[in-house]
């Protein structure tokens, strides 16, 4: 059992964020690795990056939004509950070298995974500029954490109740024709990634997204996370989850995420039955 | 006297028969197929054994079951001294009593098989551990004084399970460590309710753990931990690796990353570790085709094609390039499916997938194939006949061609020596690999085979482990 030590609501409770126990895990992940967790007997197994690893501490944290069943039964376990089970870490972690100037571009849960990873980058003597997005102002999470690991910080949000009004895109463009931004780090929703990617490619700079497939296992033994990159079959789970955003099907992703979407909304609409209080 | 002794050989015991769901229930539910015997059957399908002087089944079995023995016990009606008989050479005789193939091993050279049907073996080994786990004392079989030595089991499939029963015997400390979220590998994710009801193999590694092994969950070896910091760090003397195949095998053609398309290893792991089969009542859903094509022709084929069926598919037709004798799955199994309606579509090649703007999978092309000259494998190479293109109509296909080496654990062990492959070389004496201290057996040397083939494999690597911590490499 992986208990949780640590609970907050973030985005107005649409976002939650859960601190916990796994200190072997927590001894061995790195930036831009993921879990599965599995919150009780009948669940599902579900994929998340980690936002934050204490290995002192033995703790992994999460940031994860309500999207369906499963995370909103996430969302009833509180501080005290566990988790029955956590595996990881999981995938290959970014590569963290010294490059230049690295823009991260985060979107809604993404800025989460792209926390650790843009202090990271940041320690490992890049120039960091942050751009993070939401649709609106009490959407945005991590804002603090995000300005402390990076250089700068741009906001952007679709109705331009809080930043810069627009999508994360606008604001990377202007920072592009700048000139000088050697690597773009891109996690969040696969629009934004994918619109990213071809903004950066036109610029011919080097980018690299974070991909959360549908998976089973997380060790590369169902093919369930196959994702074409560069025309080939790649499964993100041992592959990746990070890969040259310039050469992903988007498109593909896309459609592939869908696969189960009228199992999810059964189940997901059932639960809202019993426990309304935890729908979206 | 002479002439009773004729008029005796005359009324032969025929074998008896297994009972079995009827084909039209079972197809729609996923409860074991095969019945069992009752004891009054199982003592008279036991009356029908020899008892050769040499037995030619125990030569057959890969871990040497004492068959005659236990079949002796049985029908002296002594269930309790039968199953100890077999716990001492099979630490999972309820699984192989199920799953093993018999017909190619033991019973194939029983004599009484010479003129009519062998003794069925399989079912009376079924039926020793299934009274034990019902009626028996629960006693546990006797422990050697500790040895103060630490063994890890990576995996806990067939292979890994049968180290783990065997060394803890031997009086040493073992932990297996499992990457799933719970115990038994290929016999829990893999392998099919209806043919190993998964209460049987938590049961056996239950017993195993009252035994004093220690089974170690959500422990992915190569990323939680390596195999170096389970001797540096954790302080192991020994280490098995029996992880398994692992990868699955697509056929690399247009059109495969369509929705509708999973491997066998994803759907059966839907369907039976994560028991999908009963969604919405558990959380992780799995595709219900209606109109269903598995591609392949082995038991992992088989079991997708009828956990097909049993998921409401009106239609599940098996496709596969070579023809009906090269099928490598079990006749039994063959059968079973044939009986709940699964149809064969023989030589026959998919070249590529079709889908619609959702992406999601429509149906195939295939090619007609013929048999033309022996391959590598000693089997006719399928020859594709030009112009034979047709479309097959499907709305989910399982993928069930075969598994490679999944390469997690092994990337991250460089010093240890693996094939072209990329499987595990192990001396298939001793399961001993290149790095010291570490033994493998099981799938992840051989390739993908069977569950008594890897329970062979772990024996053989248990013995040779116990030798090294008795007296050195």
């Amino acid at each position: 059992m992986f208990k949780i030590i640590k609970r907050e609501e973030m985005a107005e409770g649409t976002v939650v964020l859960n601190e916990v126990e796994a200190p072997k895990i927590a001894r061995k992940a790195k930036p831009g690795q993921f879990v599965i967790l599995k919150a009780n007997e009948e669940g599902e197994r579900i994929p998340l990056t980690m936002a934050e690893t204490d290995p002192e501490n033995g703790t992994i944290t999460i940031v994860y939004m309500i999207v369906g069943k499963s995370t909103a039964l996430f969302k009833t376990l509180q501080v005290g509950d566990s988790y029955q089970d956590v595996i990881g870490p999981l995938g290959k972690p970014t590569e963290i070298e010294k490059i230049g100037n690295v823009v991260c571009v985060g979107g809604g849960t993404g800025i989460a995974v792209m926390h650790p990873i843009t202090r990271a980058l940041k320690e490992g003597g890049n120039h960091i500029t942050a751009i993070v997005g939401s649709r609106t102002k009490d959407l945005l999470i991590l804002e603090e954490k995000m300005k402390q690991a990076s250089h700068e910080l741009l906001i952007c949000t679709d109705d331009g109740s809080y930043g810069r009004e627009g999508f994360v895109t606008e604001a990377l463009k202007d920072v592009l024709d700048k000139g000088d931004t050697q690597m773009v780090v891109a996690i969040g929703p696969v629009p934004m990634m994918k619109f990213v990617s071809k903004m950066t490619a036109e610029y011919g700079v080097k980018t690299i997204v974070s991909l959360n497939p549908i998976m089973v296992d997380g060790t590369g033994m169902c093919g369930g996370c196959r994702v074409t990159v560069n025309g080939q079959t790649k499964f993100a789970c041992v592959d990746g989850p990070e890969f040259d955003g310039h050469k992903v099907d988007y498109d593909e992703l896309m459609l592939r995420l869908q696969a189960y979407c009228e199992d999810e909304k059964r189940c997901y609409d059932d639960f809202c039955l019993l426990k309304p209080e935890y729908a979206r | 006297m002479a002439e009773k002794a004729v008029k005796a050989k005359k009324e032969k015991i025929p074998r008896q028969p297994m009972p079995e769901q009827e084909p039209q229930v079972r197809a729609r539910n996923f409860e074991e197929v095969p019945l069992g015997y009752t004891p009054e059957t199982a003592m008279e399908e036991a009356k029908r054994c020899l008892q050769c002087k040499k037995p030619a089944c125990i030569a057959g079995c890969p871990v040497e079951v004492d068959i005659p023995g236990f079949i002796k016990l049985i029908k002296e009606g002594d269930f309790t001294a039968s199953i100890r008989n077999l716990w001492s050479k099979n630490s999972l005789p309820a699984v192989c009593g199920r799953v093993c193939p018999q017909e190619i091993q033991c019973e194939v050279v029983c004599i009484v098989g010479k003129k009519g049907d062998p003794v069925a073996i399989g079912n009376l080994e079924r039926f020793a551990a299934d009274y034990e786990r019902a009626h028996g004392s629960g006693a546990l079989p006797p422990r050697a004084k500790l040895t103060g030595k630490k063994v890890a089991v990576v995996g806990s499939g067939p292979s890994g399970l049968t180290v783990a029963g065997d060394l803890i015997a031997k009086g040493h400390e073992v932990t297996v460590l499992e990457a799933f979220h719970k115990p038994g590998g290929v016999l829990v994710y893999g392998i099919p309710e209806f043919r190993l009801p998964k209460e049987i193999v938590f049961q056996e590694v239950n017993f195993l753990e009252r035994q004093g092994v220690k089974v170690e969950c959500n422990a992915v070896v190569g990323r939680t931990v390596s195999l170096d910091e389970l001797f540096v760090e954790e302080g192991y003397d020994a280490v098995y690796i029996g992880v398994g195949a692992g990868l699955p095998r697509f056929l690399n053609i247009p059109g495969e990353n369509l929705i509708g398309i999973l491997s066998a290893n994803e759907y059966l792991t839907r369907a039976n570790l994560m028991k999908a089969y009963m969604f919405p009542e558990v959380d992780t859903p799995i595709p219900r085709g209606k109109n269903v094509i598995v591609l392949g022709a082995g038991n992992v084929t088989m079991d997708s094609a009828r956990t097909a069926r049993r998921l409401g598919a009106d239609k599940v037709r098996v496709v596969y390039r070579r023809s009906r004798d090269e099928m490598p799955a079990r006749t039994a199994e063959i059968h079973h499916a044939e009986e709940e309606g699964i149809e064969f579509f023989l030589l026959t090649n998919p070249t590529k997938y079709l889908g619609n703007e959702q992406g999601r999978l429509t149906g195939m092309v295939c090619l007609k194939m013929e048999l033309g000259e022996p391959d590598d494998s000693g089997r006719r190479r399928p020859v594709p006949i030009q112009g034979s293109e047709f479309e097959l109509e499907c709305d989910l296909c399982i993928v069930a061609v075969g598994s490679g080496a999944n390469p997690l654990l092994t990337q991250s062990t460089p010093d240890m020596q693996l094939n072209n492959w990329g499987y595990i070389e192990a001396d298939p004496e001793t399961g001993k690999t290149t790095k010291k201290g570490v033994w493998a057996g099981g799938d992840i040397v051989t390739g993908a085979a069977t569950v008594i083939l890897a329970m062979g494999a772990g024996r053989k690597a248990a013995d040779s482990i116990h030798q090294y911590l008795t007296w050195g490499w």
